[in-house]
C-alpha cells in the first residue's frame, strides 16, 4: 500500500510537551557540563602524593556508599510498589521480625566497616607527620592571611602565596597568633587546623609545577570568606632562583618620580607600624624598615609585586583587574575585607597611584 | 460550683483554677497545652530560621554576592543554626514528647505538672531573651591579639549584623572577648545557657514519667517506640547538658570576667573548648534525630497495616546509637590540634554507630515489606524519612574515613551531609507526626490533597536544596562562606540551590495553610481515623482535658490493635466483628468518665520563676553597672520566691466545702 506522502511520519507533539522536553534536555546537557567542570579547589584532581592517598581512600568507599544506596532504595521502591493497597488485597501477615535478617544485617556492615577501617587507620598514620628530609614552610596564620616563612632557605618572609619546589615533600610547620584556622590545599592534602598556642604539621607535595589554590576552612571572623591563598610549585632552579630573588632587598627609587612619591606615602602614613620591607643597601638613606612584633604583624612587602595575588588572595578576581583592585584596597581596605587591621588612611588617588607605582618595584 | 462554708487559709496565695481562655494557658501544668505551645513556639522559630536560610540562599546565588554585609551573612548563618537546633527541632520535638508520652502510657499528666511548665516558660524567655540581642548587639571588629584593633566600614554597620555571629559552635577564641567583643556572643552563651536549663528539666520529668507513671500492664517493652527515643532522649540530655553548661560558664567567664580558660597567651586551650562543645555536641545530634526515628517508627506499622518489624532491635539499636554517641565526639576535630592515636580511634568509634543505624533502617523496610501500604501524607513524609536519612547516614560514613574527612571537614558536602539527616531525616519526620496526630489535637483531618502537594514539594525542593552541596563541597566550597571567587564555577549549582530553597518555602506555606484551615474546617475525624494500634488512639479526639476516663489495663504491644484484630490460620490480621462496636464504646466512655477526675492544679509560679532566670542573664551581660547588678539580684530574688512559692502554694484551688460532690482524690500526679 503506498503512503500518503502528505501523512506526518511522528504525531504530531503538544506544544508543551516539545517546550518541556527541551528544557529536559537543555537541563541535562548544561548538567553534564557542568560536572565537567572543575573548580580550581577541587578534590578531584590530586596533584601530589597526599591528595593522592586521599583520594584512592575516598573513591572505593564511595562506590560502596553507591551500592548500598541501590540496595535500600531499591528495597524501598520495591516495597511501595509491590505492597501497595490495592483493591482485594488480603491483610498483611502480622510478621514481628526475624532473628536470622536481625544477624545479617547485622553482621554484614560490621564486616564492610571492618574493611573500610584498615585502610583509614594506616592512612591515618601514613598520611602525619613530616619527613625528616622534608623543607620547612613555617605557617603562620592571621585574620585575614597566611604569612610563609622560610627558615631553611635565609630569612625569607612572604604572604599569601606559598612557593615550593615541585616533586618535593614540604612541611608545613603552622601556628595561629589570634584565632583558630585552617589551611587547607585540596589538590595536595587535606586540611589541618592553625591553632593559637599549638603547633600542627601538614604534609604538601606537587608532583608536578602549577599554582594551587588555598583556602581557609575554619570560621575565622568577619573576613574568613576572603582568607585565601596560593601555593606554587616551581622546578628546582625555578626555585632556586626564586630563593635568590627573595633574599635580595627591595630597590629604592630614584628621586622625584611616582614611585619615589610613593616610597614617601608609604614612610609616612603609618603602614611602617604594620608592614615590613628590606630595602637593598642605598644612598638616599631609606633604612630597613623591620617591624618585630607579631601583634601588629602586616605582609611583608619587600617582594609582594613577585606575588599575583594579594590582601589574603583576595584580590584581584574574575573581572576586576590587578590594578583596579589594588586601588579598590588602598582606598579602603575594611570597605574589602571587613574587620580589616588595615585601616582606611584617606588617601587620595594621587597618593594611592604613587604607591602603586612604587609598589610595582617590589618584585 | 460555690463554696459556702468557711475557707481554709494556710496560705498566702490563692491557687488558680481557670482550665479555659488566655490565662489557663499562662498558668497551665497540663502536659497537652504545654506541648502545643512549645509547638506552635517552635513553629514560629522554624520560619524564622527558615528567612535566615532565604536570606543567606540570596546571597550565596552567584560568585561575589552583594545582598547581604559579611557582618550580616557571618550573623544569619549562626542564627540560623542555633534558631534551627536549639528553637526548632528541640522544642518541636519537644512538644511531641509532651503531648503524647502520657497518652502513650496511659497516664492523665507527666510526674511533674508544675516541673513541666517551668520547662516551657524558662524555654520561652531564654528563646526571646536569645533573640532580644538585635536591640544590643553592634558590628564589632576584633580587638586582636595587641590591642590594636581591626576595622569596620560604616556601610558594614547595620541591625542584623549585630545578632551573634560565632557560629553556633561558638569557637574560642574567636568567639571570645578579644575577637568578638560587644554582647552578641554574650545573648547567644546565656540563652542556650537558659534553653539547656529548660531542656534538662524537662529529661528529669520524661525518665521519672516512664518509670513510674505507666499503666497498669504496660510494661517497659510493651512501650510504643516514640516513648523509648524520649526515654533515651531524655538520658542523653541528662549527660550531654550538665557538659555544654560547663563549657558556656567557662566561655561567659572568659568574656564577662577575665579569666582565660581558651585564651592560648594565658595558658588556656582553645581545643578544650571544641571537646567540651562536641562532647556535648555529638549526643546532641542524637538529641534532634531520635524523637523523629520514635515518630517514623510509629506511622510505618499503622499504614503498612502489620507490627514493626523487630520492635525489640529498634529499641536497643536506639540506646545503642545514644550510648555509643558518647564516644565519637571529636570526628567533628578530624582537622583539629588532636593526635593520629585519637583520630585513629574517634574514626573506629564513628564507623560503629552505622550499625545500629542500620539495624534501624533495615527494621524500617522490613516492617513495609509485605504489608499492605497506604500512602496517606503521614506515610509519606515517613517514607521520605527513610529515603532521606540513609542517604546522609552513607555520607556520614564516608566522613569517618578519616583522611578523606581531612578533604570532606569545613566543606559544603558536610553541611549537605548534615541537613540530609536533620531536614531529610528529623524533619520529614516531624512534619509525618504532625500530620498523624493532628487528628488527635483538634479531632479533624488534614487535607489529603494538600498534605500531598506539600510532601512532593518538599521532596522535590529538598533535594534540589542540599544534594548538590555534596558536589559543591568535594569542588572546595569551604563553610561558612560569605563569598565564593567567580573562577570556582560554584555560581550555577548555586542558584539551583537557591531556587531549591524557595521550592521548601513554598512547600511550607502550603502546610500552614492546611493546618490552619484543617482546624477549623477539615473532615471530623473521630476516634480512630488511621485503624491505629498504639493506646493513645483509644480515647476521643480532641484529647479530653483528662485524657484517660478510665485508666486502661495493657495487655500487650500495640494493644490498641488486639483489641480489633486477630489473627487468621495465615497469621494474617483479621478484623474482630465487633470492633466498631469497641472503637463505639470506647469513644462514648472516653467522652463520659463515670466520675470527676481530679487533675493537678494550675500554678502561677512557673512562669513566675521563668521570668526571673532571663533578668540574672541580663544582668552578668550588663554586670559592670549598677542597673546589672541590680538585676541579678531581682532575677534571683523573683527566682527563689517562686520556688518557695511553688513548694508552699495549696495542691489544689478552694477545698470543696459540704458534700465535696464535684472532687475526688485519684491517686495520681501532684505537683
Amino acid at each position: 500500500m503506498v503512503q500518503d506522502p502528505t501523512r506526518r511520519r511522528f504525531p504530531r507533539s503538544r506544544p508543551i510537551s516539545r517546550l518541556l522536553g527541551t528544557a529536559a534536555l537543555g537541563l541535562t546537557l548544561s548538567s553534564c557540563s557542568l560536572i565537567e567542570i572543575d573548580s580550581p579547589l577541587t578534590t578531584f584532581k590530586p596533584a601530589g602524593p597526599f591528595a593522592e592517598r586521599i583520594d584512592q581512600l575516598f573513591w572505593p568507599v564511595f562506590w560502596i556508599a553507591v551500592v548500598i544506596f541501590v540496595i535500600v532504595q531499591g528495597a524501598i521502591l520495591f516495597s511501595v510498589i509491590a505492597f501497595r493497597d490495592r483493591p482485594g488485597r488480603k491483610e498483611p501477615k502480622q510478621t514481628h521480625g526475624n532473628a536470622k535478617l536481625e544477624v545479617t544485617w547485622t553482621v554484614i556492615p560490621a564486616l564492610i566497616l571492618a574493611g573500610i577501617a584498615i585502610p583509614t587507620v594506616r592512612g591515618v598514620f601514613d598520611l602525619t607527620g613530616c619527613d625528616s628530609g622534608a623543607m620547612t614552610v613555617d605557617v603562620v596564620a592571621h585574620q585575614w592571611w597566611f604569612e610563609f616563612d622560610y627558615p631553611d632557605n635565609g630569612d625569607i618572609q612572604t604572604a599569601n602565596v606559598m612557593v615550593i619546589p615541585a616533586g618535593q615533600e614540604v612541611c608545613a610547620v603552622m601556628t595561629s597568633e589570634d584565632v583558630i584556622h585552617s589551611f587547607w590545599v585540596p589538590a595536595l592534602n587535606g586540611k589541618r587546623d592553625v591553632v593559637p598556642g599549638h603547633q600542627t604539621l601538614l604534609r604538601l607535595q606537587a608532583d608536578q609545577p602549577g599554582e594551587y589554590w588555598a583556602h581557609c576552612a575554619e570560621f575565622c571572623g568577619l573576613s574568613h570568606s576572603l582568607m585565601r591563598g596560593r601555593v606554587q610549585a616551581l622546578s628546582q632552579s625555578d626555585f632556586d632562583a626564586w630563593v635568590a630573588g627573595q633574599q635580595e632587598g627591595a630597590p629604592v627609587p630614584a628621586e622625584g618620580t611616582a614611585a619615589w612619591d610613593g616610597l614617601q606615602v608609604y614612610l609616612s602614613k603609618g603602614c611602617t607600624q604594620c608592614h615590613t620591607v628590606d630595602f637593598a643597601a642605598n644612598d638616599q638613606g631609606v633604612e630597613d624598615n623591620i617591624v618585630a612584633e607579631p601583634g601588629f604583624n602586616g605582609p611583608n612587602l619587600t617582594h609582594f609585586a613577585s606575588r599575583d595575588v594579594f590582601a589574603g588572595a583576595y584580590l584581584p578576581y574574575e573581572g576586576l583587574s590587578y590594578r583596579d583592585a589594588l586601588t579598590q584596597w588602598l582606598h579602603n581596605p575594611p570597605g574589602v575585607k571587613p574587620g580589616s587591621f588595615m585601616p582606611n588612611l584617606g588617601l587620595t588617588q594621587k597618593e594611592i597611584n604613587d604607591l602603586i607605582a612604587w609598589m610595582e618595584t617590589l618584585s | 460550683m460555690t463554696a459556702t462554708a468557711e475557707r481554709p487559709t494556710t496560705t498566702i496565695f490563692r491557687r488558680p483554677d481557670t482550665t479555659s481562655g488566655f490565662w489557663s494557658w499562662i498558668t497551665t501544668v497540663d502536659h497537652k497545652k504545654i506541648g502545643i505551645m512549645y509547638g506552635y513556639a517552635a513553629f514560629i522559630f522554624f520560619i524564622i530560621g527558615g528567612m535566615e536560610a532565604l536570606m543567606i540562599r540570596i546571597q550565596l546565588a552567584g560568585p561575589n554576592g552583594t545582598f547581604l554585609t559579611a557582618p550580616e551573612y557571618n550573623a544569619l548563618f549562626s542564627t540560623h543554626g542555633i534558631t534551627m537546633i536549639f528553637l526548632f527541632v528541640m522544642p518541636v520535638s519537644a512538644a511531641f514528647m509532651n503531648y503524647l508520652l502520657p497518652l502513650m502510657i496511659g497516664a492523665r499528666d507527666v510526674a511533674f505538672p508544675r516541673m513541666n511548665a517551668v520547662s516551657w516558660w524558662i524555654f520561652f524567655f531564654g528563646a526571646l531573651f536569645t533573640y532580644s540581642v538585635i536591640f544590643f548587639g553592634k558590628v564589632v571588629a576584633p580587638l586582636g591579639v595587641e590591642g590594636v584593633a581591626g576595622n569596620v566600614d560604616a556601610a558594614d554597620r547595620s541591625l542584623l549584623g549585630g545578632l551573634p555571629d560565632g557560629g553556633w559552635f561558638l569557637y574560642q577564641p574567636n568567639a571570645g572577648p578579644n575577637f568578638t567583643p560587644g554582647h552578641a556572643i554574650d545573648f547567644a552563651m546565656l540563652g542556650l545557657q537558659l534553653l539547656g536549663i529548660a531542656s534538662l528539666i524537662s529529661a528529669v520529668n520524661f525518665i521519672v514519667t516512664v518509670f513510674n507513671m505507666r499503666a497498669k500492664g504496660m510494661r517497659l517493652l510493651r512501650m510504643p517506640v516514640f516513648v523509648w527515643m524520649t526515654l533515651v532522649v531524655a538520658f542523653l540530655l541528662l549527660f550531654s547538658l550538665p557538659i555544654i553548661a560547663v563549657a558556656l560558664f567557662m566561655g561567659t567567664f572568659d568574656r564577662s570576667f577575665g579569666t582565660l580558660f581558651f585564651e592560648a597567651a594565658g595558658g588556656g586551650d582553645p581545643v578544650l573548648w571544641q571537646h567540651l562543645f562536641w562532647l556535648f555536641g555529638h549526643p546532641e545530634v542524637y538529641i534532634l534525630i531520635l524523637p523523629a526515628m520514635g515518630i517514623v517508627s510509629e506511622v510505618l506499622p499503622v499504614f503498612s497495616r502489620k507490627p514493626l518489624f523487630g520492635y525489640a532491635a529498634i529499641v536497643f539499636a536506639g540506646g545503642g546509637i545514644a550510648f555509643l554517641g558518647f564516644g565519637v565526639w571529636a570526628h567533628h576535630m578530624f582537622s583539629s590540634a588532636i593526635t593520629p592515636v585519637a583520630q585513629a580511634a574517634f574514626g573506629l568509634s564513628t564507623m560503629t554507630i552505622a550499625i545500629p543505624t542500620g539495624i534501624k533502617i533495615f527494621n524500617w523496610i522490613g516492617t513495609m515489606w509485605g504489608g499492605r501500604l497506604r500512602f496517606k501524607t503521614p506515610m509519606l513524609f515517613s517514607i521520605g524519612f527513610v529515603a532521606m536519612f540513609v542517604i546522609g547516614g552513607l555520607s556520614g560514613v564516608t566522613h569517618s574515613v578519616v583522611p578523606s574527612d581531612w578533604q570532606q571537614t569545613d566543606t559544603y558536602y558536610i553541611v549537605a551531609h548534615f541537613h540530609y539527616v536533620l531536614f531529610g531525616g528529623a524533619i520529614f519526620g516531624l512534619f509525618s507526626g504532625l500530620y498523624y496526630w493532628f487528628p488527635k489535637l483538634t479531632g479533624r483531618m488534614m487535607n489529603e490533597g494538600l498534605g500531598k502537594t506539600h510532601f512532593w514539594i518538599q521532596l522535590i525542593g529538598f533535594n534540589l536544596t542540599f544534594a548538590p552541596m555534596h558536589w559543591l563541597g568535594l569542588q572546595g566550597m569551604v563553610r561558612r562562606t560569605w563569598r565564593y571567587a567567580p573562577e570556582t564555577h560554584f555560581g550555577p549549582w548555586n542558584l539551583a540551590v537557591t531556587i531549591g530553597a524557595f521550592t521548601i518555602a513554598l512547600g511550607i506555606l502550603i502546610f500552614m495553610f492546611n493546618w490552619t484551615y484543617s482546624k477549623r474546617r477539615g473532615a471530623p475525624s473521630g476516634l480512630d481515623p488511621w485503624d491505629a494500634r498504639t493506646i493513645e488512639w483509644t480515647i476521643p479526639n480532641p484529647t479530653p482535658e483528662y485524657n484517660y476516663a478510665e485508666v486502661p489495663t495493657v495487655t500487650g504491644l500495640d494493644h490498641f490493635w488486639h483489641l480489633k484484630y486477630t489473627q487468621d490460620d495465615e497469621g494474617r490480621a483479621l478484623r474482630r466483628d465487633d470492633a466498631d462496636e469497641i472503637i463505639a464504646d470506647l469513644d462514648y466512655r472516653g467522652s463520659h468518665p463515670s466520675s470527676p477526675v481530679h487533675l493537678p492544679s494550675p500554678s502561677y509560679f512557673p512562669i513566675l520563676m521563668a521570668m526571673g532566670l532571663p533578668l540574672i542573664a541580663y544582668g552578668i551581660i550588663f554586670h559592670r553597672g549598677l542597673p546589672g547588678k541590680a538585676l541579678i539580684v531581682l532575677g534571683a530574688l523573683i527566682t527563689i520566691g517562686s520556688l518557695l512559692g511553688w513548694g508552699m502554694e495549696p495542691l489544689d484551688p478552694d477545698p470543696p466545702a459540704g458534700d465535696g460532690g464535684d472532687q475526688m482524690e485519684l491517686a495520681g500526679a501532684h505537683g
